[in-house]
């Protein structure tokens, strides 16, 4: 994962002093940019690298003339910036068309899967988040350690593990060496029947019905899932929480707290902490959106009804409808997050304030 | 006031800070002695001469790598290197207490200033929110801050550098210290807000009766403020004078230092440039 | 540091301690050669970074080496007698896979896809964004504005996704899979390239060269970009491992290299069917692939640190 660079991005656009209606300005111009960009680049994959993407629909034993029909029907004959330009309008209302797969609107399939992927990624960022800061802290406060050693071990090889292969070992291990938790999936097929989930977020669903049995059924299926991704942006939390806090224990602030008489644990965990709360709410926020895009590789291993497996199933059966439709969901929440993490940082820090 | 104000406040014998690092030792502080009444105690020396070094190892603020040792370091006749950190960190911001130099680097950016004072009665003192914030306004208004209450609730980087300094002051002499360490308090300050905050100092240390050991690398500043005056060079105090006997200063580098001071009215060609002897570090 | 030492830089012994620590070099050999070894003492001082050094290191033999160093054929597994063998085999030490391939040797020759992916990638994105960041930085203005948005873009993009959805379109094969992975690569190098132009852009130097009448596509060709490499070339390293978990991603949803190519990822996807009595199959290749990323991690980090001491432990 190359999170730090998304970081560099949005702490350049952060510039002190600007009045804030040229803030919201510049978020708006950026949103718009990227959006478009990102849509161009889509319309790019989709209708300019594949060789004829009629022939891909219609297989290139078709007859010429049939081919020629979904040509039109496509609207392959016209000038690519038309093109591009109906391709525009459908996406804005919505319309990538319809999956070959599941001959469902690509956009109903997303709206259907893609709960389970945000609940996954949720709960990952969680335990990363729980674990990854206070490891950071840790790291950074006894610097040199034996326990910084390690943290930084720990986090080095999340960055260096591919996360399918972690995957594949620890559901050898913990389901079917140690059954301690269940089977891939999301839920047992026992309360498929008997819950009805409403939003489509389960385990909020559950808990909202008092059905604590599928909660315990749910919570068996996710925690593995949410426990990987957990290490992912784990590992990549407590390194920028380590380096965040390194510099704010540096600071003269700091010192200034000791001569009051303040306690460490008061120093670190409420002076220091909330200050490197400012650029670690943008490191949260980005490995959440990194955890989307790495739930792809982990939806396929624990066969995790989500966004990710939507991908990669449509992958293997050629559907580009379905896999450009996915790829731009993951790159409007991702790139949303992105924005909102911009936000996020503005309130957080009293100095960018208005 | 009560007990124990017979006999220095500050005994400082042999007082040594060491670093390690990469290419061996850096002594920071050699041997610095000096004891200290209810008075007024002045620390000068070029940058990187040791004077902050000294000022932190007596509040107990020294990096944690570094290697401290004294004869004696006693506040009060008690032995601060010996006693518990607990203990000493009581002391801290209670009865000795420490200024730093730029209060924009040394206030927490993140938290509303009144919160920042109300936080060390609060460390030291039991008392209640509404007493604690009572008396954070009367502190902020003993600094000559003129609205207290709009001051209260700004942050750091919503006030002047002056009123930062004020504000700092305010934070540290707010649980009655009888010591005070004020290291460079005016050095990053604007030279008219300057005169500003060091006659609220001055005014507090005297009505409060406390120590101050007030650090600067201007020689002149310090010995109208202070009684007396120990002048530092790589580590070592090379003189000690009561402000009085300036002129009278032996060791050529304070003499040096004296020199380099501008006088109204003597032309001073070429400029004098401070004289360095290795050794004086000896 | 030694100071004393190096008053006569001439009388000292040529490629010396003494002589490449010489604050007074006699020529720029000297110089570039005594910065070289400082760098390299920073670097040596870091174990970690050592190991990662070494790592890399032994890739490189492998892959040189693959054909003497592998026991068996790696595509061409003994099928009658030699399936899913555990390691500790004799004669296969790492067990064998269900076409009776020995893994080791398979490793072995992985070895070389790896390294063919992240070589071409790095010579691939590295110049795309060098060009696009030194450019950006040194003319400014809107084409500045344009780039860096366009950078901007491809940076906001999952990167996985996007590589996923191009090799879909391209088709799958490990060609098209580096060429996916190399389009999402390039943002952050044209970022580095761009703040590093940033900072001489308007140093004297720069006016020099511009007074005696350079071209600045001369000049950016000639004196802007060579200042960038050093960071660029930690940032590279730095990012191998995410190309290789990248490569081996896309070669586990069968995207990548195609059978029976020794692809590591796709060996994982393969052992996938394994995976409850045969582990070892899906086990050892991820191994390699995890011991070669931290390899490149380590041995970038220690770069980093030793080029930039500033940022030392951060
Ligand atoms: N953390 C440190 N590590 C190594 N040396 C230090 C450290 N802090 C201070 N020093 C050394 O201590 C000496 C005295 O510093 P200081 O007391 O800050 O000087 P000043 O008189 O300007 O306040 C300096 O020469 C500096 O090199
Ligand atoms: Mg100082």
């Amino acid at each position: 994962m190359t999170l730090p660079d998304t970081i560099v991005a949005t702490r350049r656009r952060r510039r002190r002093g600007s009045s804030f209606a040229k803030a919201v300005l510049r978020f708006i111009v950026t949103a718009a940019t990227t959006f478009l960009g990102l849509l161009a680049v889509t319309f790019f994959i989709g209708r300019v690298v594949p060789i004829d993407p009629a022939l891909a629909i219609v297989g290139d034993r078709a007859p010429a003339h049939v081919v020629e029909r979904v040509r039109e029907q496509l609207g392959l004959n016209l000038p690519l910036y038309q093109q591009f330009w109906i391709y525009l309008k459908q996406a804005v209302t919505g319309d990538f068309g319809t999956s070959v797969l599941t001959t469902n609107p690509v956009m109903a399939d997303i709206a259907r899967v893609f709960p389970a992927t945000i609940e996954l990624a949720t709960v990952g960022t969680i335990i990363g988040a729980l674990i990854g800061v206070p490891l950071g802290v840790l790291a950074a406060v006894k610097r040199g350690s034996i326990a910084d050693q390690i943290v930084r071990i720990i986090g080095l090889i999340g960055y260096s593990v591919p996360i399918f292969w972690l995957g594949l070992l620890s559901l050898l291990l913990f389901y079917a060496r140690l059954n301690w938790v269940a089977y891939p999936g999301r839920i047992d097929i026992v309360y498929e029947y008997t819950f009805t989930p409403v939003t489509g977020f389960f385990l909020l669903d559950a808990i909202w019905q008092g059905q604590w049995e599928v909660v315990w059924d749910l919570f068996r299926h996710i925690i593995l899932p949410g426990a990987l991704l957990g290490y992912f942006s784990l590992a990549y939390i407590s390194r920028m929480t380590r380096s965040f806090m390194l510099n704010e224990l540096s600071q003269e602030y700091v010192v200034a707290a000791r001569a009051k008489g303040l306690s460490e644990t008061r120093i670190i965990w409420f002076h220091a902490l909330r200050n490197a709360a400012v650029p670690l709410v943008t490191v949260i926020a980005l490995s959440y959106a990194g955890l989307l895009e790495g739930s792809v590789l982990t939806e396929t291993i624990f066969s995790w009804p989500g966004l990710g497996l939507y991908i990669t199933n449509s992958l293997q059966n050629a559907d580009m409808n379905a896999v450009l439709g996915g790829t731009i969901a993951i790159g409007v929440v991702f790139v949303s997050i992105n924005l909102l993490s911009d936000l996020l940082y503005r309130t957080l820090d009293p100095r960018t304030r208005r | 006031m009560s007990n124990g104000s017979f006999g220095p406040l500050l005994t400082v014998d042999d007082l040594r800070v060491t670093f390690p690092t990469r290419t061996g030792e850096v002594q920071a502080v050699r041997g610095v002695s000096f004891t200290l009444g209810k008075e007024r105690l002045g620390i000068v020396g070029e940058s990187g001469s040791g004077k902050s070094q000294t000022g932190r190892a007596i509040m107990g603020l020294t990096p944690g790598h570094a290697k401290i040792t004294a004869k004696t370091l006693a506040f009060r006749g008690r032995d601060l290197l010996g006693m518990p950190a607990r203990e000493r960190r009581d002391l801290r911001g209670k009865q000795v207490a420490m200024i730093l130099q730029d209060p924009k680097y040394s206030l927490n950016p993140v938290m509303p200033i009144g919160r920042q004072i109300v936080e060390t009665l609060k460390t030291h003192e039991k008392i209640s929110s509404s007493e604690a914030k009572k008396r954070a306004l009367a502190m902020l208004e003993a600094v000559q801050i003129r609205d207290p209450e709009r001051v209260f609730s700004l942050y750091p980087h919503e006030v002047s550098g002056g009123m930062g300094q004020r504000v700092m002051i305010a934070m540290m002499l707010i649980c009655g210290p009888e010591l005070l360490i004020a290291d460079e308090p005016t050095s990053a300050l604007d030279v008219t807000v300057q005169l500003e905050v060091l006659d609220i100092l001055d005014k507090l240390v005297s009505e409060r009766g406390m120590g101050l050991i007030f650090i600067s690398h201007d020689l002149r500043l310090v010995s109208s403020f202070c009684d007396r005056v120990l002048v530092m060079y790589a580590g070592r105090v090379v003189e000690e004078l009561a402000s009085a006997d300036l002129s009278k200063a032996q060791h050529p580098y304070t003499r040096g230092l004296l020199n380099c001071l501008p006088t109204i009215g003597s032309d001073r060609h070429p400029l004098p440039v401070l004289d360095r002897k290795p050794e004086w570090a000896l | 540091m030694s100071h004393q030492s190096t008053s006569m830089g001439e009388t000292l012994k040529p490629y010396s301690r003494a002589w490449l620590l010489s604050d007074r070099p006699t020529s720029r050999n000297q110089a570039r050669l005594g910065r070289a070894y400082i760098i390299w003492r920073r670097f040596a001082e870091n174990r970690l970074a050592l190991i990662g050094l070494g790592i890399i290191l032994a890739l490189l033999v492998v892959a040189a080496l693959a054909d003497v160093l592998a026991p068996h054929n790696p595509v061409q597994g003994d099928l009658m007698n030699a399936r899913l063998l555990p390691p500790g085999t004799p004669s296969y030490l790492l067990g064998t896979d269900d076409q009776g391939r020995d893994i080791l040797s398979r490793l072995i020759h992985g070895s070389r896809l790896t390294l063919f992916v992240v070589v071409l990638v790095a010579v691939i994105a590295a110049p795309i964004g060098l060009i696009v960041g030194t450019v950006s930085g040194y003319a400014g203005g809107w084409v500045d504005a344009v780039l860096m948005r366009i950078t901007d873009i491809f940076l906001a993009f999952p990167k996985l996704v996007l590589a996923l959805a191009l090799v879909a379109a391209l088709g799958p094969g490990i060609e098209n899979a580096i060429l996916a992975i190399a389009v999402t690569s390039w943002p952050p190098y044209a970022r580095i390239a761009r703040a590093e132009t940033l900072t001489f852009r308007n140093s004297e130097f720069i006016s020099a060269v511009k007074l005696m009448g350079a071209s600045p596509f001369r000049i950016v060709l000639r004196h802007v970009m060579p200042l960038c490499m050093s960071s660029l070339i930690v940032r590279v390293t730095l990012d191998m491992a995410g190309i290789i978990l990248t490569a081996a991603g896309l070669g586990f949803l069968g995207l990548g290299a195609q059978p029976p190519l020794p692809e590591w990822g796709a060996m994982i996807a393969s052992g996938r069917r394994f995976i409850l009595d045969q582990w070892w199959v899906a086990a050892m290749p991820g191994f390699a692939i995890l011991v070669v990323s931290l390899g490149f991690n380590l041995l970038g980090d220690g770069l980093r640190d030793a080029l930039d001491p500033k940022e030392a432990g951060q």
